[in-house]
């Protein structure tokens, strides 16, 4: 029981880190970005590549893979993105959709299309156990890295200069541009550490999620869940949503298999003809 | 009876203008027509041509027309060709129009119940939502896998004869033939529709539902009776797909097939009927030929051509059409002061 919902805390604090970059995006810039997962599945390869291929330590794999995510992110966003803001949802869907079957084709071609695995040290693997509760060294490692990610980018949302630059962006933002604000600036740098963080997450969670080429694809509806139960307008609600998502993923798949992830998408129904701007968020006014 | 003020009047002309037929109608419609006669050996593509123009026909309905964003359309299509297919399978409704019209109905159904879901929020709520349904669909179809095969998908379905006298054959001269008819019987209704008071009333709603709610439009009647329309037209397609391949299988339901159906869509340009089917005999021969030059990689290309859509601009990679167009206008007497009326 205690060790489902430690599972479950970790793929949640997992999706967070993997969906927090495209809640800012699309709050920031309206923009619908379904190709965020092309960058998680990026820095997933990165990671696989490096370890098993080059041979290098893992952890400084890990940061490498949120590395090259938030610099293919920054390149995308100045060279594709910054067109798109403009336009139509529709152009973005199909935009951003072209770009998830290009990524899923390119991985393919890349890489094969059979999942890849990376290996992760010795001393990550195996459980220990706390007052009689079983916890992967792994999970407990995701939970520690994804917690401390949450309250830091908590604290430079609230506290820095930069975060109250993003709120007020993000709030208003053609008010955020007559204060002198660069939005653009602003939103290229948010873009990139998003898709960093979704590298990293993309990284991390190679061994738990599986990696091959139709990651994009598989987990666009997870991260979409995460960003539209979520709300866009702080850090706290799409964290609370990611991590009721992974325990309600982890559950249901453990106590009720048969329905699968029918659970989780019937859920998200409700949930947005309930409150269509999302479960944690104010009501908008944009 | 008060006698119709001269803006009354010019608004009934406008209305009547965008019934009339332009010529280069009657010459798309001849020229598929006459595909049955002088395109033999490719019955096989054009059906599949046919059932995908309907089937974009029928997001053109909500897209173009009503101005709903749906990454979620593959789910009517999905249960229209479940329909048809354990229709046929279990005896219930043998003949095949009948079974078709069944299908397409219980689509509509199905599109009803979850209409009322699109119409609060914005358009990501609204692809969310979409995107859920079908996904939700997807699950069911392979949890009851007494029913629908499961992953396997559904096998042994027998087809009878259409109208009990024109056999499937192995070539599909007649289902590619029943196709078209049927497209081409669908997309006259959807024509007659569009160009009557209630099209345009769906027009208004697009471009600001706010102001016409304000002029007495009820915005939500509306959308849900087109969302319920487009239903039975995926439903339809999706039955032609089950009849004509005797076969059904959980991919009905999948994320690709609404992602490329949009790509249809857009191809040949939303808001005007024939964009869909257009865009069909487009994507078709491309993936076709992509198929064969890169069998594995060819969804690579079906993205670039997404992205260079919208990098270059979907008004400006239409403006191929302008030329042909405006020819025709100059062949059509009628169109004589209307110019870009079509």
């Amino acid at each position: 029981m205690l060790t489902i919902l430690f599972d479950g805390i970790a793929y949640g604090m997992l999706l967070f880190v993997l969906a927090c970059g495209l809640s800012v995006t699309l709050g920031l810039m309206n923009l619908v970005n379904l190709a965020h997962g092309a960058f998680a599945m990026a820095g997933g390869y990165v990671l696989v590549i490096l370890v098993n291929n080059l041979g290098v330590p893992f952890w400084v794999s890990i940061i490498c893979a949120f590395f090259v995510s938030a610099a293919i992110g920054f390149v995308m966003e100045k060279a594709f993105y910054v067109h798109v803001y403009r336009k139509p949802h529709l152009d973005q869907v199909l935009f951003t959709i072209g770009l998830v079957f290009m990524s899923v084709a390119a991985a393919d071609f890349a890489m094969g299309s059979s999942q890849v695995f990376a290996r992760i040290p010795q001393a990550l693997q195996g459980q220990i156990h706390v007052f009689g509760i079983g916890m992967g060294r792994y999970r407990l490692l995701i939970i520690a890295i994804c917690g401390a990610l949450a309250l830091g980018l908590q604290y430079v949302l609230v506290y820095t200069r930069f975060g109250s630059r993003l709120r007020a962006a993000v709030d208003d933002q053609r008010v955020a541009r007559g204060l002198g604000i660069n939005v653009g600036n602003i939103f290229a740098l948010t873009f990139a550490f998003g898709s960093g963080l979704a590298g990293l997450g993309g990284a991390l969670g190679t061994e738990i999620l599986g990696l091959d080429p139709t990651f994009p694809l598989k987990y666009m509806i997870y991260f979409l869940i995460v960003v539209t139960v979520g709300g866009t307008s702080s850090i706290t609600g799409p964290f609370l949503a990611s991590l009721l998502l992974g325990i309600a993923d982890v559950a249901g798949k453990y106590y009720v298999p048969k329905l699968g992830a029918f659970v989780i998408y019937t859920i998200m129904i409700v949930v947005l003809i309930w409150r269509p701007q999302g479960l944690f968020a104010r009501a908008a006014n944009k | 009876m008060t006698e119709p003020t001269p803006t009354a009047k010019l608004a009934a002309q406008g209305i009547l203008a965008r019934a009339r037929w332009h010529p280069l109608e009657f010459v798309f419609w001849i020229a598929a027509f006459s595909a049955i006669w002088l395109l033999p050996n490719k019955h096989l593509i054009l059906t599949e041509i046919a059932w995908l123009a309907l089937f974009a026909l029928s997001l053109d309905l909500i897209l173009g027309y009503a101005g709903i964003l749906s990454l979620g359309h593959a789910a009517f299509f999905g249960v229209g060709s479940y329909a048809a297919a354990l229709l046929a399978k279990h005896g219930i409704i043998t003949e095949p129009v009948l079974a078709l019209v069944a299908a397409g109905l219980i689509a509509a159904v199905v599109g009803f119940a979850t209409s009322f879901l699109m119409l609060r929020g914005a358009d990501l709520t609204r692809l969310m939502v979409s995107l859920g349904v079908a996904l939700v669909l997807r699950e069911l179809a392979n949890k009851f896998s007494d029913l629908t095969g499961g992953a396997d998908g559904l096998q042994g379905v027998t087809m009878e004869p259409i109208l009990g006298r024109f056999r499937f054959d192995m070539f599909g001269h007649n289902g590619f033939a029943y196709c078209l008819i049927v497209l081409f019987v669908l997309f006259l209704a959807a024509r007659r529709l569009m160009a009557s008071p209630f099209g345009l009333a769906l027009l208004s709603v697009k471009g600001n539902p706010l102001r016409a709610r304000a002029i007495g439009i009820n915005v939500d009647a509306r959308l849900v009776t087109i969302y319920t329309i487009a239903a039975f037209y995926a439903g339809v397609a999706g039955g032609l797909l089950a009849q004509t391949t005797a076969f059904s299988s959980l991919d009905v339901f999948s994320f690709d097939r609404s992602a490329d159906l949009l790509l249809v869509l857009i191809i040949g340009g939303t808001g005007y009927l024939y964009g869909g089917l257009i865009g069909a005999v487009i994507f078709k021969v491309m993936q076709d030929y992509l198929a064969v030059l890169t069998p594995q990689y060819w969804p690579f290309w079906i993205g670039l051509v997404l992205v260079v859509l919208v990098m270059v601009g979907r008004d400006r990679m239409l403006r191929w059409t302008e030329p042909v167009r405006t020819l025709a206008n100059r062949l059509d007497w009628r169109a004589k002061g209307q110019g870009q009326a079509s």
